[in-house]
């Protein structure tokens, strides 16, 4: 028994030694937040390549679904091994489903490039996991819409950090067999989710309550939410309500693009939010539609940025600029269901009105979705009257949310 | 074994002597002092033990008392109580935890149930050689992968799937994706885990307690009441430690099969990879490790664990 008391008493021992070394340390991290610059906070000094070198043989990728396709998918959809076999650069492609995964991996060190949405880019130049990006050495940028270029979302104090990929908005799919008549409106799965209890699917990201709050922005102006990425807390607090309404009706909720095909395919979900990449794959065994529905909806806008760690810049280099170019953003861009960036991209798409349906081009449709942005503390619309919730709010809500 | 006889074999090996005999001499060393020899034995693995083992668990917990940049998700080193405030006093949190007990609870309950039998048919009845071929049957789902079993319940439980055509004669069809889904799932992987603990502890059983009890009359569920149940039972007390511990940390079948469902293990998950709220995560990780100390401890009452 006393041996038994005496490790115990080591143990605690050694482990208030660890606590008292660890806790002190790295004061300068929350420091940063005091100084902070006009887009909210200051980005980190770092400096972007000057030239590109030969290249270093490898490169590794982290994109979203359908992103970085090299043929396994579908043989005729492949932008990858062209690329490998032009530049001799090996591609490791990693997937990730949503953009706090993306946060994630990239904290690693271990991507050299990676397509990030609005609301992962900011958080990923904030914390100095990505660098600026030197657009002399890409050449493709120059046929890229200007209306893309200096956005708050991928250029911080005038320093880029990555061209434009494409963008696009989440769409609302549903099973035309079993959702009738096809819906016209996002409260198919909100107010009038209920004819479908159990069959309901919604995307599983904190940022999804940006799509309950646009729904809110049409249907309950009293609110005032102006920015479905700006809410106070009683604009969220109604989010969180009508999320929580929702829940009654949902079936399972999706971050997985192959689990959500498998619900469509098998009829577990009939209707939901959904990428157009997804209708792609899933139309083939099912009958399954998607529209953006009447009050417009939340979407995306892509850049590609070049991780700080990367060991294979030369190589990163070579993907932002073939990835840009009018080939390879056609051929993304009608995989996944996007408009592309490139303005030469439009003479290149298989369907000769890709760029037409999907409104490349058109800075006034652009201007109506919803970008995925991280709400932050100072209100994303310009209110200085109020404080806004900001991301870890909403992830405390989300968790709420789902119960 | 002294000097003299390690210098007469090895004489003639020239340069290897002098390695040899310094070998022998710490073996002499050590052979005099046991106490060292069992440190030298034991300090791999207690090195495992303490610095893998009980120091992760140790930085996991001071990780608890962290907070994390929320924009940035850089982690803030100093202390704050903050973590465990928000999982005591979000209702939330404790709704989860609850929720997690029971699935762990009913998985046990279900394979002790469903394994009871198997064991006792695999130790009491069955010939050496079916016993052989029934330990063998257990064991061969282990081999599969956890995930290609998971997706498989989960294709079986979709609509118009293997459990819908089954109970669809009997007026009722698949429960769907959720916590009964989930039970089940949880079942089937674990029960290996189950029946080979209570297989151990029945085959030890001897044959003539429950002869001595038939006769002495007792009919066979009296036999089974009051011979073979108190006899196993720290051998299914070892099972549910399994069982329950297993579930309380899965978050990948509730994921798969669970519907809407969030388990404890999908808080920590989603903490880690959605939010990148790791001291969060930490401090919720610790629940599990809680309600583990706080089961055992009631085991330990038992008396269980003295007759593993």
């Amino acid at each position: 028994m006393h041996t038994v008391r005496r490790g115990l008493l080591a143990v605690a021992a050694t482990t208030a030694l660890i606590a008292a070394g660890c806790g002190t340390s790295d004061d300068d991290s929350s420091s940063s937040s005091d100084d902070q610059g006009s887009s909210g906070f200051e980005a980190p000094d770092l400096e972007p390549l000057s030239e590109v070198g030969e290249g270093e043989g490898e490169l590794n990728v982290l994109a979203w679904p359908g992103y970085a396709e090299d043929g396994s998918t579908d043989p005729a959809v492949d932008w990858v091994t062209p690329f490998e076999d032009e530049t001799g650069c090996d591609v490791n492609v990693k997937l990730f489903g949503t953009s706090d995964e993306a946060v994630n991996l990239m904290k690693t060190g271990e991507y050299d490039v990676v397509s990030a949405s609005g609301d992962a880019s900011l958080r990923l130049i904030a914390a100095g996991d990505v660098e600026p990006v030197n657009m002399d050495l890409i050449p493709n940028y120059a046929d890229i819409w200007p209306f893309l270029k200096d956005q708050p979302w991928n250029t911080v104090d005038g320093v880029n950090y990555g061209p434009p990929h494409g963008w696009g908005a989440n769409l609302l799919m549903w099973r035309t067999d079993v959702v009738r008549p096809a819906p016209t409106s996002w409260s198919v799965v909100f107010d009038e989710g209920s004819q479908y209890s159990g069959e309901v699917t919604a995307y599983d990201s904190p940022i999804y309550i940006a799509d309950a709050a646009l729904y809110l922005m049409n249907t309950q102006p009293d609110l005032g939410i102006e920015n479905p990425y700006a809410l106070d807390q009683e604009q969220l607090d109604a989010a969180v309500e009508l999320l929580k309404q929702q829940r009654e009706n949902v079936g399972e909720y999706w971050s997985d693009y192959l689990k959500e095909i498998q619900a469509f395919k098998s009829g577990n979900s009939v209707v939901g939010t959904t990428w157009q990449v997804i209708v792609n794959l899933a139309e083939a065994d099912a009958p399954v539609k998607a529209i953006l529905p009447a009050e417009g909806s939340t979407g995306w806008s892509d850049t590609w940025m070049v991780g700080s760690e990367s060991e294979n810049k030369n190589c990163a280099y070579m993907w932002l600029n073939h990835i840009v170019s009018p080939e390879a953003n056609a051929a993304v861009a009608e995989w996944f269901g996007e408009a592309p960036a490139n303005r030469k991209a439009c003479e290149l798409t298989d369907n000769a009105d890709h760029c037409d349906i999907y409104h490349a081009g058109d800075e006034e449709y652009a201007s109506q979705i919803h970008y995925w942005t991280t709400p932050i503390e100072q209100c994303l619309d310009g209110r200085t009257d109020v404080e806004c919730t900001d991301y870890s709010e909403w992830t405390q809500a989300w968790t709420e949310i789902k119960g | 074994m002294t000097a003299t006889t390690t210098e007469q074999t090895s004489a003639d090996r020239g340069v290897t002597t002098a390695v040899r005999r310094r070998k022998r001499a710490a073996a002499a060393y050590l052979h005099r002092h046991p106490r060292l020899r069992l440190g030298g034995l034991l300090s791999a693995p207690f090195f495992w033990l303490g610095v893998a083992y009980l120091g992760a668990l140790g930085a996991l917990f001071i990780a608890a008392f962290w907070t994390t940049d929320t924009f940035t998700g850089e982690i803030i080193r100093s202390w704050t109580l903050d973590n465990f405030r928000t999982l005591l006093t979000e209702d939330v949190y404790r709704t989860i935890t609850i929720r997690t007990i029971w699935v762990a609870a009913l998985v046990t309950v279900v394979d002790a149930v469903i394994a009871f039998p198997m064991a006792y048919y695999m130790a009491k009845v069955a010939s050496p050689r079916t016993q052989k071929l029934l330990v063998v049957a257990i064991l061969m789902p282990l081999w599969a992968s956890y995930l290609v079993k998971a997706y498989a319940w989960r294709i079986m439980f979709s609509e118009g799937g293997a459990v819908d055509w089954a109970f669809n004669p009997l007026g009722f069809g698949s429960p769907g994706y959720g916590l009964t889904a989930t039970v089940i799932t949880l079942g089937y992987m674990w029960l290996p885990f189950m029946i080979l603990p209570i297989y151990a502890g029945l085959e030890r059983l001897p044959n003539s307690l429950m002869e001595a009890s038939s006769d002495l009359g007792a009919r066979p569920f009296r036999t089974f009441r009051t011979v073979v149940l108190p006899m196993a039972f720290p051998a299914v007390v070892a099972g549910s430690i399994f069982t329950f511990s297993l579930t309380l940390g899965d978050y990948i079948a509730v994921r798969i099969v669970g519907g809407t469902n969030q388990l404890l293990g999908n808080v920590v998950y989603d903490n880690i990879g959605a939010a990148n709220n790791l001291p969060f995560a930490a401090a919720m990780a610790t629940v599990p490790v809680v309600i583990m100390l706080i089961y055992l401890s009631a085991v330990r009452r038992t008396g269980a664990l003295e007759n593993l």
